[in-house]
């Protein structure tokens, strides 16, 4: 006889031992009892490691770096479905979501925290991949994932896993980088080729029959926030596109500076498989979101240096200047159309919908 | 991209765009059927390329926008139902009835989902035989052959729990209605591509004939686009009145003659309203009576539901060609896409969503 959860059900006068529940999450692995230490200890620490996470008390204590700067601090939820995804899953995306977050003002991104919800029911293996796939990306950024809670939701009521990040980063003296500084004149540079995230995770949810080899771009791009401090003095604004994709992130920044954005639609970067994608579902790869991609804005005589600089680094093979800032019209983003019209490109205004027909 | 750069080709579109400028003498009004014509017209930025004097009109061919408002509230009475799952395209959810969105149903606890294509909704009754699945079948003659196939393979399948709750338009009706106003501005069309490549476009010879107007069967991309202008305006400037196809690649004059054979099978004509213009005779398709098993409106026996639409919408005017989004009071002030008075404002395909986001008329 076997309960859901694949563990056998025990009946009259047995072991008083506690039952070693290693197949599945159950409500016991959130008690905050023996369960919950055990599964702690043996699927948290082990892979994730480091001597904050160790010493199991209620706040890592850490030192800050000694050379001079500020303090940057993040926070994130992550939800997705499916889980695993071509190029990733939610541990790597929770953890470059949030190391990006504090790299795009400029902070070198030193530590995380992770929350995770837990659906009873979630086989352990699942939590150990994903686990595992944190440390990964965590090692890859350089961060260290030094606090962490568990905790277990019915099933029904959380899909799966649900993981909430915090992030803290420190700003080197002398990097100031925001939504609201801007300058007409500006060169508007993006990292890497747009919507492969978005509709890698639309893929992967079936049912699109596309037959595509479409990955997601989910990186850590602190590396190229460092080149680009390297190579140039006047670096502007930093963003990463994210949920809404590159058009709703310009919006953002254009009324933030009170500046105008003017795109060339002959040099964004979208590979020919996610536009046919797009184009199929009716779908815009500037709506799309990224997880792996970079917006800059620097000064319009360092742009090929810029660019060079990104170019060189991983994951900004494929940089491409794709625009231009401009004085008016204030708030706004326009686009050159390839035919040579011109266009505003609005925010998304809600869930995006594939089209009918 | 393969099949679309080519007819994305800037040189080229400049180049018949200069030659249209030497042949237009006078000013026309051209109306271009498809919601999908009209947003790749504003994406691409094409109607400022154009010459002055050539006027382009929006016509009615956005399913979403025409659906009639009494079938999206018993759309969402029939979503509403806790033994439905009510699956349908994506535009559809955003579309305003009389008091909410299929998207307010569903966070009311409906399960509405969004599907790619009515055989994915057939999925879902094969998935879940307790549970009664309705697909939102509405469309124009593209989106027909899909929809009727779906009931084809219900039936098929032996399926009990499938039903489909029709809007089917067509387009012929749609321009007798517009040129037989008294109101009527538009000399000229673009024939719908997609329509035609399942119909043909022997259906519009009659039509041009009786009422002198020239229509060119267009396609949606920029070079398509300025080919079916190019054609439509040389008829005018020569005085002919005749209907030629400028989307070679995908439509010939008598149509899919295998989606005919289905869509006759398990549709027939029938009186439709428009959402914004009225009722037009003939002007739609419903199920056979063969098919009543798979009739939604009558497995759920909703009654008729008073509709009430927005006063301040001007989308029937709209629709028409009679007028254009920036003539209304209400554009991109109380009504946007977050939240639109009217159906105009929702589809990917409305001309007023296709203003408002590419910045026209603001």
């Amino acid at each position: 006889m076997e309960r859901d959860d694949g563990m056998p059900v025990m009946e009259g006068a047995v072991c008083p031992m506690p039952l070693a529940h290693d197949v599945t999450v159950v409500m016991g692995h959130g008690s905050g009892g023996r369960m919950t230490h055990d599964l702690v200890r043996r699927r948290f620490q082990t892979v994730l490691g480091n001597p904050a996470l160790e010493q199991g008390d209620d706040a890592a204590v850490l030192p800050l770096p000694e050379e001079p700067g500020r303090l940057a601090i993040t926070t994130d939820a992550h939800i997705v479905a499916p889980l695993f995804f071509p190029g990733g899953d939610i541990g790597r995306l929770a953890v470059c979501g949030t190391v990006n977050d504090l790299a795009v003002m400029g902070a070198r991104p030193l530590w995380l925290t992770a929350s995770f919800i837990l659906e009873e029911g979630l086989p352990l293996a699942t939590l150990d991949k994903v686990i595992r796939s944190m440390r990964e990306a965590a090692d890859e950024a350089g961060v260290v994932i030094v606090a962490g809670d568990t905790k277990v939701a019915e099933r029904g009521k959380a899909d799966g896993l649900f993981i909430s990040t915090a992030g803290v980063g420190w700003v080197p003296q002398g990097r100031e980088a925001s939504g609201r500084l801007a300058r007409p004149g500006d060169a508007v540079l993006v990292s890497g080729p747009l919507g492969d995230h978005g509709i890698a995770v639309l893929e992967a949810r079936g049912g699109l029959g596309l037959a595509s080899d479409i990955v997601s771009d989910v990186a850590p791009i602190h590396g190229l926030v460092e080149a680009l401090f390297q190579a140039c003095r006047q670096v502007h604004v930093l963003r990463d596109p994210t949920r809404g994709g590159l058009a709703t992130t310009l919006n953002e920044i254009a009324r933030q500076s009170g500046v105008g954005v003017e795109l060339d639609e002959t040099a964004i970067p979208v590979r020919p498989a996610v536009q046919s994608a797009c184009e199929l579902l009716g779908m815009d790869p500037l709506y799309v979101a990224n997880e792996g991609r970079l917006v800059a804005m620097v000064g319009g005589a360092e742009a090929e240096a810029a660019l060079q600089a990104l170019r060189r680094s991983r994951y900004g093979e494929g940089a491409a200047r794709i625009g231009t800032v401009l004085a008016d019209p204030a708030g706004r983003v326009l686009m050159r159309t390839a035919i040579g019209g011109t266009r505003l490109v609005d925010m998304l205004a809600g869930e995006m919908l594939p089209r009918i027909c | 991209m393969k099949h679309l750069d080519e007819y994305r080709d800037a040189h080229l579109v400049r180049r018949i765009l200069e030659d249209l400028k030497h042949r237009v003498t006078r000013p026309w009004v051209i109306m271009e059927i498809c919601g999908g014509q009209t947003h790749s017209i504003v994406r691409h930025g094409l109607d400022q390329l154009l010459p002055q004097g050539i006027e382009l009109v929006h016509g009615p061919g956005c399913p979403v926008c025409v659906t009639a408002l009494e079938l999206i509230d018993k759309a969402q009475a029939i979503a509403a139902r806790p033994e439905v799952i009510f699956a349908s395209y994506g535009d559809m959810l955003r579309v305003p009835g009389s008091g909410r969105d299929l998207f307010a149903v569903r966070a009311a606890g409906g399960d509405v989902r969004v599907v790619y294509s009515p055989l994915d909704a057939v999925r879902l009754a094969q998935e879940n035989p307790g549970r009664q699945v309705v697909f939102f079948a509405i469309g124009f003659e593209t989106t027909a052959p899909a929809n009727v196939m779906s009931v084809l393979q219900a039936r098929a399948l032996g399926l009990r729990n499938y039903s489909v709750l029709v809007s089917h338009v067509c387009v012929p009706p749609a321009m007798h209605a517009i040129l037989g106003s008294p109101h009527n501005r538009v000399q000229g069309f673009l024939a719908a591509g997609h329509v035609c490549t399942v119909m043909g476009y022997h259906e519009y010879e009659p039509i041009a004939a009786r009422y002198r107007v020239p229509i060119v069967v267009t396609g949606f991309e920029p070079l398509d686009l300025v080919q079916g202008i190019r054609l439509t305006v040389e008829q005018l400037e020569s005085g002919r009145a005749e209907v030629e196809n400028a989307y070679t690649r995908a439509v010939t004059r008598q149509g899919n003659a295998a989606a005919q054979q289905v869509i006759g099978q398990v549709f027939e004509v029938c009186d439709r309203n428009w959402r914004g213009i009225g009722r037009i005779p003939a002007s739609g398709w419903r199920l056979r009576r063969e098919y009543a098993d798979f009739d939604a409106e009558l497995r759920f026996e909703v009654q008729a539901l008073r509709s009430e639409e927005s006063p301040l919408c001007i989308a029937g005017q709209i629709l028409q060609g009679l007028r254009r989004p920036a003539d209304c009071a209400v554009f991109g002030g109380e009504c946007t896409p977050e939240h639109p008075l009217g159906a105009t404002m929702v589809s990917s395909e409305g001309a007023c969503a296709a203003y408002y986001r590419y910045g026209r008329g603001a």
